[in-house]
């Protein structure tokens, strides 16, 4: 008896939560964040990455996740009407709407390179009107590298004076950076913000769920790496640190996530990842197909060839420890003098990859000739 | 005459500004402009001629695999580097993914919201309703296909990513040639995808503008531009000396051989100083935004002094597989058309291709050379000018698709094919400008292109094709 009370309470508080977890994905269902999307100085490229998304896809996302009341790529309303849509919502939701900012901010003559508007007679420059926006969002998002950092736009000699949307602002702005913005990146970000608040963010105010890991450190390719197999042009199928590779020094997720849909990406596709997350691209990471020089970061200081070889190991941090404390725990040496390719290869992902990985001839004989260097490496 | 100035006219890649002096309802003057000015042509001076592949890819993130095509052809055109047939048939695929991308968004998208009711929701609401003529099922059928349109370019771009890496701005394809060698897996991957969206076009995106050019048959007579078209070829044949899409101009009522050095550049109305009229191989102009009589970022592109219109009809019409007329239907027509047969010409590409033979070559970036690369876009010609001086890009040159089809008019006072088009309508619609609107997006417009500049004092003769 006491037992089927008990057991009917549990069944009708359960239904009760139940109850209430409905009407509350209901509630969140009918009442979507209010989004105002602005481009600036931009290639409309992360608008068209944002309708590539798969999950949630572009109905679902506008249906179920946000009220995206202005966005000039999707709208009906044209020139003024159309800007009243944006202001009238601002002021009517000041303080509770979120700000998505697509591309650069320009600055140049007064910023007049740059038009975003045109109302009462007047043309609006796109820093005016951020500026007007700023101040009523409860969040703002800048998405892409143009708008977090300046980006393409801000490329020397940065003609129309292209910056990101924080540099003029003074409040936190939420960078998604990107070339484009991997919608995953984006969309993951608002759902943080919407269901959780602010995401942990980065020195670069970027969202650590996303950029908080090494491209390098993920790289289906770091075992090439270790073990000194370069690619000597793109095309190839090996590690491209050799071509450009900006992965050692770019915080992001696409080896793992990786593009489209598919299972590719740049370095995937036989290409340098070119780092374009991050602050300073394209500018830092051109040119884009040649070998890193040594970098020389705080605490990082590496060339390709201390890297490849394990000799003269620098430093602090990066790859230098890393490659260091492999040399130091055998890995390495094992690898170089006793065999002459790797011992246990990833499982292949694809046929292509498969094929390569009977390695070229010449890559055979390359590493035949290290392990003497590697020993003299090692020497106190 | 009363003046009334659209700025964003919306559904456009960035913002076009309209300003249209009206007579009553008539248009009697129409300047349409480019606001956003970036000076990419600036960035690339000084740099590795292999750069320009990605960084010309950041102009546009609708048309970005276009300006990769052209960037490579015109190094590859200074420095003699030749291509493998894999590598034209993976370009040809990769840009043709880009292709139907860009054509199903914008059908979908960008064009269709003009003509029938949108979802009611948000950004689409407030909504637009004036002269919309389907029945409420054949409306709804719209916005069904809206939503699967959407879908479908997402799949074209994943299609695009199986070689080019990702996109928008793919990696795949690279001066000497492209990444990803062919392989049974990829292009099962690439056929099946394919073909779905070959399915949704031949079943869906085919009737639906066979419905509509029923319900707005109207639209044949109005927005008719010059009536001068050009093309300067797409799409290689693996000799990569003929293309898919033939180069040609059709002037007059006649065709005649496309020929570059033909092409001059006016900025009597633009915002730069400098010479009125030049070549773009020895033009020198610098932006000045306080240029008496100026009014917008673009320059006038002119092929024998004409204004030209291009595109998807352009190039059908110089093809001769489409050569109805120059109106807002026949545009919309024939990009769909297009759609269907660039889909039909990837799947031949996707047989041709060998795997296991090689896809890139490698080369050596020549100290100095000159190069040209032409290659139509997705809404028209597009050519990248290179020269190189020690290794480096000494300057760089591009006019767009845009630039030609929005350009003011040139120190004759011949206006620009889109202004062209606008004069003369009659605007029963003065909220929205549905007319117009109807009418500026037939040509596919995207403003992300229109930022030019030119500074050169390079003498180019060779040029590489599509």
């Amino acid at each position: 008896m006491d037992l089927c009370v008990k057991s009917a309470l549990s069944v009708s508080l359960a239904e009760v939560l139940l109850l209430d977890l409905h009407s509350g994905i209901a509630a969140q269902t009918t009442k979507r964040p209010i989004v105002l999307w602005v481009e600036l100085g931009s290639c409309t490229g992360d608008s068209i990455s944002l309708d590539n998304s798969l999950s949630p896809n572009l109905k679902d996302l506008l249906h179920n996740v946000i009220d995206l009341r202005y966005h000039w790529l999707l709208m009906n309303v044209e020139g003024e009407r159309a800007l009243s849509v944006l202001r009238r919502t601002a002021q009517e939701n000041s303080g509770e709407f979120i700000l998505v900012v697509e591309g650069s901010v320009m600055l140049a003559d007064g910023g007049t390179w740059d038009y975003a508007g045109y109302s009462d007679g007047a043309l609006l420059t796109g820093v005016n009107l951020l500026h007007e926006l700023a101040s009523q969002a409860k969040h703002i998002v800048a998405i892409g590298t143009c708008a977090s950092f300046g980006g393409p736009s801000a490329t020397k000699p940065n003609p129309s004076h292209s910056v990101g949307v924080q540099a003029v602002l003074d409040r936190l702005v939420i960078n998604t950076p990107g070339c484009p913005c991997h919608p995953d990146w984006f969309i993951g970000t608002l759902y943080h913000l919407i269901n959780y608040g602010i995401p942990e963010l980065d020195t670069y105010n970027r969202p650590k769920l996303f950029y908080g890991r090494l491209i390098h450190d993920q790289c289906q390719r770091r075992t090439y790496f270790e073990h000194g197999i370069f690619a000597q042009h793109p095309g190839e199928p090996w590690c491209m640190y050799a071509v450009g590779c900006r992965g050692p020094r770019t915080y992001a997720d696409c080896p793992n996530r990786e593009w489209n849909n598919t299972d590719n990406w740049p370095v995937g596709c036989n290409t340098p990842c070119i780092g374009c997350v991050e602050p300073g691209f394209p500018e830092v990471a051109m040119p884009f197909f040649q070998r890193y020089p040594d970098v020389k970061l705080p605490g990082f200081t590496t060339s390709m060839d201390t890297a490849a070889l394990g000799i003269g190991v620098a430093s602090l941090g990066g790859i230098g420890v890393h490659l260091g404390a492999n040399v130091l725990s055998r890995r390495l040496r094992k690898n170089l003098v006793e065999t002459t390719l790797p011992l246990n290869p990833p499982a292949p992902r694809s046929l292509a990859q498969q094929q390569s990985i009977q390695a070229p001839e010449e890559t055979v004989r390359r590493h035949k000739k290290r392990p003497s260097r590697v020993r003299r490496s090692l020497r106190p | 005459m009363e003046t009334q100035v659209i700025l964003p006219l919306t559904r456009i890649h960035q913002p076009l500004k309209l300003e249209i002096d009206f007579s009553d309802k008539t248009v009697k003057g129409c300047r349409s402009s480019g606001t956003l000015f970036r000076g990419f042509e600036l960035m690339l001076e000084g740099r590795d001629p292999r750069d320009a592949a990605y960084l010309t890819q950041r102009i546009c993130g609708i048309c970005s695999t276009a300006h990769g095509i052209a960037a490579t052809l015109a190094v590859e055109d200074a420095c003699k580097i030749p291509l493998t047939p894999n590598a034209i048939l993976l370009r040809n695929l990769i840009f043709g993914a880009d292709v139907l991308q860009n054509h199903l968004r914008q059908f979908y998208q960008l064009c269709l919201p003009d003509y029938f009711i949108s979802p009611a929701l948000a950004p689409f609401a407030p909504r637009t309703t004036y002269d919309r003529r389907l029945s409420p099922s054949e409306n709804a059928r719209f916005v069904q296909n809206f939503w699967q349109g959407a879908e479908m370019s997402r799949l074209a771009h994943h299609l695009l990513a199986i070689y080019g890496g990702k996109a928008p701005h793919q990696h795949g394809i690279i001066v000497g040639g492209t990444s990803m060698p062919p392989d049974a897996d990829r292009n099962n991957r690439f056929r099946g995808i394919l073909q779905q969206i070959l399915d949704f076009i031949n079943n869906y995106m085919l009737p639906d503008v066979e419905l509509l050019a029923k319900r707005y048959n109207d639209y044949f007579a109005i927005g008719r531009s010059t009536g001068n078209f050009i093309s300067c070829g797409m799409f290689p044949q693996l000799d990569h000396a003929t293309c898919h899409y033939p180069p040609g101009v059709w002037l007059n009522g006649a065709l005649h051989p496309f020929d570059p050095a033909l092409i001059t550049e006016d900025i009597s109305h633009s915002w730069f100083s400098g010479p009125t009229q030049a070549k773009p191989t020895s033009a020198t102009s610098k932006p000045d935004k306080q240029k008496a009589g100026a009014y917008t970022w673009l320059k006038a592109p002119r092929y024998a002094n004409l204004a030209v219109e291009m595109g998807p009809l352009g190039r059908q019409w110089i093809s001769g597989e489409y050569r109805n007329g120059s109106s807002v239907m026949d545009r919309i027509v024939a990009r769909v058309l297009e759609t269907q047969k660039i889909a039909t010409w990837m799947q031949e590409w996707l047989q041709q291709l060998v795997p296991g033979q090689m896809t890139y070559t490698p080369f050596e970036i020549c100290a100095t050379g000159t190069g040209i690369g032409l290659s139509e876009a997705m809404r028209g010609t597009l050519g990248h000018w290179v020269s190189i001086v020690d290794k480096k890009i000494a300057a760089y040159q591009i006019i767009t698709p845009t630039a030609w089809l929005f350009s003011p008019p040139d120190a004759a006072g011949n206006r620009g094919p889109v202004d062209q088009s606008i004069v003369g309508t009659v605007v029963g619609d003065k909220q929205d400008y549905t007319e117009i609107g109807r009418i500026v997006r037939s040509y596919d417009p995207c403003f992300s292109c229109s930022a030019h500049l030119i500074e050169s004092d390079g003498t180019v003769t060779q040029h590489r094709i599509c």
